[in-house]
């Protein structure tokens, strides 16, 4: 099935003009450490970008902007045609709706069940009061990660693969448009993490979303990946396709794929 | 050492500015729409109900002790029928909502500190702002409101158990009526002894539930700025609660004397 998928997703070329997040000379720094350096980007509706880099070259940071997380010290930065820096918060908040996050632990409530995880943003987000509705949404989107009988679990009794899975289904819950991972596999079972990389590619698939993947995993890599590019001290070096990539001359990046 | 010094009053300053901000971010949280009722009556149960036994024993002891080291004293100046009042009057303005406000920052300004410290750490609260969810309005209003409305409360139930418990000192050593006692008690007290007692224990919740959240939420990265943010939380709080004292201290004088 993996193959095919790769193939298939290789061949969708991308619409140029409908890019829903574009980067401009993105520049971050902590103190004197300059992690960004110029930062370029476009995502395109519909495509999913694997973001991979050693540790430490400002993967994270840069989804972490994106999301608003940190502020950029300089540069553009475009979410559905939307300048970042220029919206009011009210503004800004209804655009975080339309973006999900992945957090690399899954980073669930602890104090709360798994069907409370997923309420939480419905009825803080959305402002649902339709109780049936809320438990319908519930429901659909811990079916689509495949986790129905979890719902009544606190997140100190799920695996590490279970919490990413209710993670992404509190983030599907808000039906985004745009879903940042951050690396999605990293500490899961080489079984467990195809199932995950599987999952993003289904629910990419279903829910029509666009995504930002970063990852040190090549197997999620090959999976998920429309187009990748890699990036070394705080800047993209190299973008192209899985396997134009791993025909590269560059050592650096031939690296990834050994 | 001028460096150091400069650069150790610039972290305090930035630590200055950074409580100035998270006031302001709390103080705009607790008017908006859609206060969170059910997670601040659940801090209600844990910053309340959770402490009343840990406070009750203490405020049992605290007058306990007071009487039976008072006791002997005023004996010899044939001065025992003044236990109760002087009990009573300690109590009340000063031992009781101190001792009580000391105790809940042990207790309560370090758990607040250490479950926000390891919710930024396990990045729960970047998932809430991700999602536009409101994290000041769902965990530091709350908190904050919850310690500021019960501390006062728990103060009064100590102080009332430390009657008791100074009713029965005296009874170790010799028998007087509990209608006798407390009649002597309350008829030393006044409400200037009250008010202003009760007044600064809801600055001394708001303190410990501050202290606690501010702690917690600016933790950094990784496990053990959970543990620095639960002692931190401990210990500024604790200086917060001296340093109030001191200024009802002064206020209560002015206005009352």
């Amino acid at each position: 099935m993996n193959d095919t998928l790769v193939q298939e997703k290789a061949k969708q070329p991308a619409a140029e003009d409908d890019v829903v997040i574009r980067i401009e000379h993105l520049k971050k720094a902590f103190g004197d450490n300059e992690v960004l350096k110029d930062i370029n980007l476009e995502l395109h509706r519909g495509e999913n970008i694997v973001v991979l880099g050693r540790s430490g070259q400002g993967k994270s940071v840069t989804i972490q902007c994106v999301a608003g997380l940190l502020e950029p010290d300089d540069g553009n930065l475009q979410v559905l045609g939307k300048e970042i820096k220029e919206l009011p918060e009210e503004e800004l908040k209804e655009l975080r709706s339309k973006l999900g996050f992945l957090f690399q632990s899954g980073a669930l409530y602890d104090s709360m069940t798994v069907r409370d995880n997923l309420l939480f943003p419905l009825t803080r987000v959305l402002k649902m009061k339709d109780e049936a509705e809320m438990e319908k949404r519930v429901q659909e989107a811990l079916e689509s990660v495949g986790l129905e009988e979890a719902i009544d679990k606190y997140p100190a009794d799920l695996s590490g693969g279970m919490r990413k899975r209710v993670g992404l289904a509190r983030t599907l819950i808000l039906r985004p448009e745009i879903i940042l991972y951050d690396e999605p596999t990293t500490g899961l079972d080489p079984i467990t993490s195809r199932e995950i990389s599987e999952l993003i590619v289904k629910l990419q698939e279903k829910y029509k979303t666009s995504s930002i993947i970063i990852t040190h995993d090549m197997a999620c890599a090959r999976i998920v990946a429309d187009r990748i590019v890699v990036m070394n001290d705080g800047e993209f070096i190299a973008t192209g396709t899985y396997d134009e990539l791993t025909k590269s001359p560059d050592e650096l990046i031939n690296n990834f794929f050994k | 050492m001028a460096s150091a010094l400069t650069s150790a009053f610039n972290k305090y300053m930035e630590m200055l500015g950074d409580q100035v901000v998270f006031t302001g971010q709390f103080a705009r949280n607790i008017f908006r729409d859609g206060f969170e009722w059910g997670e601040f009556l659940r801090q209600c149960y844990i910053v309340g109900y959770r402490s009343i036994g840990l406070v009750a024993i203490n405020g049992f002891i605290i007058g306990f002790v007071l009487t039976l080291q008072t006791h002997p004293t005023l004996k010899d100046f044939g001065a025992e029928s003044y236990v109760p009042g002087m009990v009573a009057i300690s109590i009340v303005r000063e031992i009781g909502p101190v001792i009580i406000a000391l105790i809940c920052t042990g207790k309560i300004a370090s758990s607040i500190g250490a479950e926000l410290g390891s919710m930024k750490v396990t990045e729960q609260i970047a998932a809430m702002e991700v999602s536009s969810a409101n994290p000041v309005q769902y965990l530091v209003v709350t908190r904050i409101l919850a310690c500021t409305i019960m501390v006062p409360l728990l103060t009064i139930m100590a102080d009332a158990l430390a009657l008791v418990g100074g009713w029965v000192g005296v009874n170790i050593q010799e028998h007087v009526s509990a209608a006798l006692f407390f009649r002597k008690s309350f008829h030393a007290l006044e409400f200037s002894d009250l008010i202003p007692a009760v007044v600064k224990s809801f600055f001394f919740g708001y303190a410990i539930g501050f202290v606690g959240c501010f702690k917690g939420y600016h933790a950094s990265r990784g496990t053990e700025s959970v543990g620095r943010a639960a002692n931190s939380a401990v210990v500024s709080a604790s200086i917060w609660i001296i340093f109030i004292d001191a200024i009802a201290v002064q206020i209560t004088n002015l206005v009352y004397y």
